[in-house]
């Protein structure tokens, strides 16, 4: 992964200072709430309900396994022994104090990380596929480019306080993993007719209050241009883009109210100003990062692996988690393992400090001392050896680590909600912790099959129910927490957004609601079908019918 | 005491004002907030200037002053008059249009100064103003930056190319200084060091 050199280090040395200062002249009443404000905010720093929340950075979701021991070492100094992994790869810390935070962030300096841009109208963190350099059907190993558009906008001054917050998701794979079409700017990198890298851009996509999925703006940039044509849609939204109402504030509000062909012809016509301006990545750039992302010394393996393979067979807990857990590799003898931080009955996403330590020696052991946050909130290490599954299953297992849900209804996204949040509607966490409790039964889990559903406590859509193949939205109706259900979102290549079923439950209600949802499911289903696919097949219609029945008699 | 930072040859200081920037008067009229209309995006929600007010606007007679846009527009003062001799700049409001002013002013380097308002300091439309100026209109002479102007922006103001900044009244522009030193090698090309890090540097290891 990407190793800081000396300039690295000093601009995270200097953003420590500068926001020690920023605290400390709001502490000493020099700055005002609403000053101090999008300077904390741009530090990741947020006040909350009870206490502030530091999100941390974890740029396009990769770790090593020293910056994981840090993160689990602060969680338990500042904060109440455990971390948040959100659905924008990054950590969350709940409890932290605003005066601990200058301290929070030179500690993170110290194992090359920051808090920078992961909050406030500016560019957020760049995200991207978790499976990145090591999946089979990966041409572009997104990586490089990921990290050289974070250092572009890192303090970028032109794009300093935009309209609103913006987000950028790369990937370089057949099948989108990045849910590229939800952000503000997506590309795609493909190989282009010539056998060169290039780029095809996405722009004005969201979730949030208004969902909608990005406009092709570009089907082919050279990536030489990234930077320079980004600037050219930023420049566009900063000077046009709405500020006097923060709902109609992103950029996918301008591009709906322009069109996509005048926008286009408006960034096109910036563009011819800015190509080739000294911010064209060079050969030598791009050549000196992607080093960092270079093959690990793997070893030469046969695709089958008899030790795996009687282990498969013998042990039946192990076969089950093997079967959801694990993803094709590149090389043969070699597998991507998800780590589940969803066991039934806690919070989605949540790990403790403890299990960052065991997380961070399991890398080191068996993956090379690397690890990633994947956007469904779940820890992967990439580069696993298939004799030495069983033995980091086991671990994994007595750490909770071991769920064997990957994919299914409890690998649930959710966002912190009403408990911590203060711009939540209504809690999440519980209405989770209930449905995982609801189908807690393993069989009856791998039954229902593949099965995203995703909880957010308010419309800013932190959990991205409008992409869940089941979708849940906290609302405030009189005060009182109520819940919207979806059904037929989808991300990826053939991404949707899903459609409400009727009017919203009451929090007791959902997991019989979920139930309704999937008996209607398990029964009108064909052999293939997944869950998303009858909704497609079938529409809401079937499905409101059996949820919104009025006295059902039994039969 | 002046709270005017002015940076020469990359040196900043804290100097004497020798421009007095003409206000408009307070508008009579009620705030018109508009409809999201497309043309109308940068305008949305923000006062327009009345027809009033730049009747009412008082020109001194003598020294070197700053104008705005709008009074400049409606040719209250013949544009030939003080510009040529250096005492005339314009001032601009973030959403107003650049095009606007080069179409009226034709050569913009025959203003020795322009200044950019900035009602709120989260206003960032700011430094895409500053940048257009220098990069796509060649602008060569002071810009300014007045208004909500705080220490904690300093440094993505000059970045953008603004070379003079009047920090708000109530803090102080001697403790704003520091920051526009904030970061010894930023990442990306921007106005005042248009190479970006990977063009300055090697940083083969």
């Amino acid at each position: 992964m990407y190793k800081y050199d000396k300039l690295d280090q000093q601009i995270v040395d200097e953003r420590v200072a500068q926001y020690r200062d920023q605290t400390r002249r709001y502490l000493a009443g020099e700055l005002t709430d609403d000053e101090f404000r999008p300077l904390r905010l741009q530090n990741g720093l947020y006040i909350q309900r009870h206490a502030p929340m530091l999100r941390i950075a974890v740029p396009y979701g990769m770790l090593s396994s020293r910056q994981l021991r840090k993160l689990g070492d602060i969680s338990k100094k500042y904060d109440k022994d455990y971390g948040h992994f959100s659905t924008r790869q990054n950590l969350q810390l709940n409890w932290p104090k605003l005066e601990d935070t200058p301290e929070i962030l030179a500690e993170l300096a110290t194992v090359e990380m920051h808090a920078i841009q992961t909050s406030g109208n500016c560019i957020r963190n760049i995200t991207t596929d978790q499976f990145a350099g090591i999946a089979p059907d990966e041409v572009i190993d997104p990586r490089a480019m990921a990290e050289i558009m974070r250092q572009w906008s890192t303090f970028h001054p032109e794009f300093a306080l935009l309209p609103r917050k913006f987000k950028i998701a790369v990937s370089g794979t057949k099948h989108d993993r990045a849910v590229v079409q939800a952000h503000d700017i997506g590309m795609e990198f493909y190989t282009d007719s010539a056998g060169k890298l290039a780029i095809k851009v996405w722009v004005g996509g969201g979730l949030g209050r208004t969902p909608i999925l990005g406009s092709v703006i570009r089907e082919h940039l050279e990536w030489q241009h990234a930077l320079t044509y980004c600037e050219a849609i930023i420049r566009v939204y900063n000077l046009h883009g709405r500020r006097d109402n923060i709902y109609k504030a992103r950029i996918k509000i301008l591009v709906k109210a322009l069109g996509i062909d005048e926008f286009k012809k408006q960034v096109e016509a910036e563009w011819a100003h800015l190509k080739d301006a000294p911010n064209t990545i060079t050969e030598a750039e791009l050549a000196r990062v992607d080093k960092h992302f270079g093959e690990f010394n793997y070893e030469q393996l046969p695709a089958h692996d008899a030790s795996f393979d009687a282990a498969v067979a013998s042990n039946p807990a192990f076969a089950a988690w093997a079967k959801r857990s694990l993803h094709a590799h590149k090389k043969a003898g070699y597998r991507a393992v998800t780590l589940s931080l969803k066991p039934h009955g806690k919070a989605p996403g949540d790990a403790t400090s403890e299990q960052m330590h065991v997380v961070a020696d399991l890398a080191e052991k068996y993956s090379f001392g690397e690890l990633r946050v994947s956007h469904e909130q779940n820890l992967i290490l990439a580069d696993v050896k298939l004799g030495d599954l069983f033995a980091l299953w086991e671990i994994a297992r007595a750490n909770g680590l071991a769920t064997p849900n990957i994919g299914l209804l409890t690998d649930m996204i959710c966002c912190p909600g009403g408990d911590v949040c203060s711009l939540a509607n209504a809690k999440s966490i519980p209405i989770a912790q209930a449905i995982q409790m609801q189908f807690d039964n393993l069989d009856y889990l791998h039954d229902i099959g593949e099965l995203e559903l995703n909880i957010s406590g308010c419309m800013n859509a932190c959990g991205h129910h409008h992409v869940g193949h089941i979708g849940i939205l906290g609302i405030d109706k009189d005060g009182s927490e109520w819940y919207q259900v979806t059904i037929g979102g989808k991300q990826g290549n053939d991404a949707s957004i899903g459609a409400v079923i009727g009017p919203s439950f009451a929090a007791a209600e959902m997991p019989s609601v979920i139930q309704k949802l999937i008996d209607v499911y398990v029964k009108e289903r064909t052999d293939e079908e997944r869950f998303i696919d009858t909704v497609r097949r079938l529409g809401v219609a079937p499905f409101k019918a059996h949820v919104y029945a009025k006295n059902e008699v039994a039969a | 005491m002046s709270n005017l930072i002015q940076l020469k040859d990359d040196i900043a200081s804290v100097v004497e004002d020798e421009w007095a920037i003409v206000q408009l008067p307070a508008s009579q009229a009620e705030q018109r907030v508009l409809a999201g209309k497309v043309v109308l995006f940068k305008l949305t929600g923000e006062q327009t200037v009345t027809p009033e007010q730049i009747a009412g606007t008082e020109i001194p007679a003598t020294g070197k002053i700053i104008v705005p846009l709008s009074v400049y527009l409606a040719k209250k003062i013949a544009p030939a008059t003080r510009m040529d001799i250096g005492s005339q700049g314009i001032w601009l409001d973030t959403h107003e249009t650049l095009e606007s002013l080069i179409e009226a002013v034709g050569d913009i380097n025959k203003l020795p100064i322009i200044a950019i308002h900035v009602e709120r300091f989260a206003d960032g439309r700011i430094f895409s103003l500053g940048t257009l100026l220098r990069t796509r209109y060649g602008y060569k002479n002071e810009l300014r930056a007045f208004g909500d102007v705080l220490r904690d922006q300093l440094f993505f103001l000059k970045r953008s190319g603004f070379t003079s900044f009047q920090i708000r009244a109530d803090r102080s522009a001697e403790d704003a200084l520091a920051s526009l030193n904030d970061f010894t090698a930023p990442y990306q090309g921007a106005v005042d060091e248009p190479r970006p890090v990977f063009q300055r540097y090697n940083r083969a290891n």
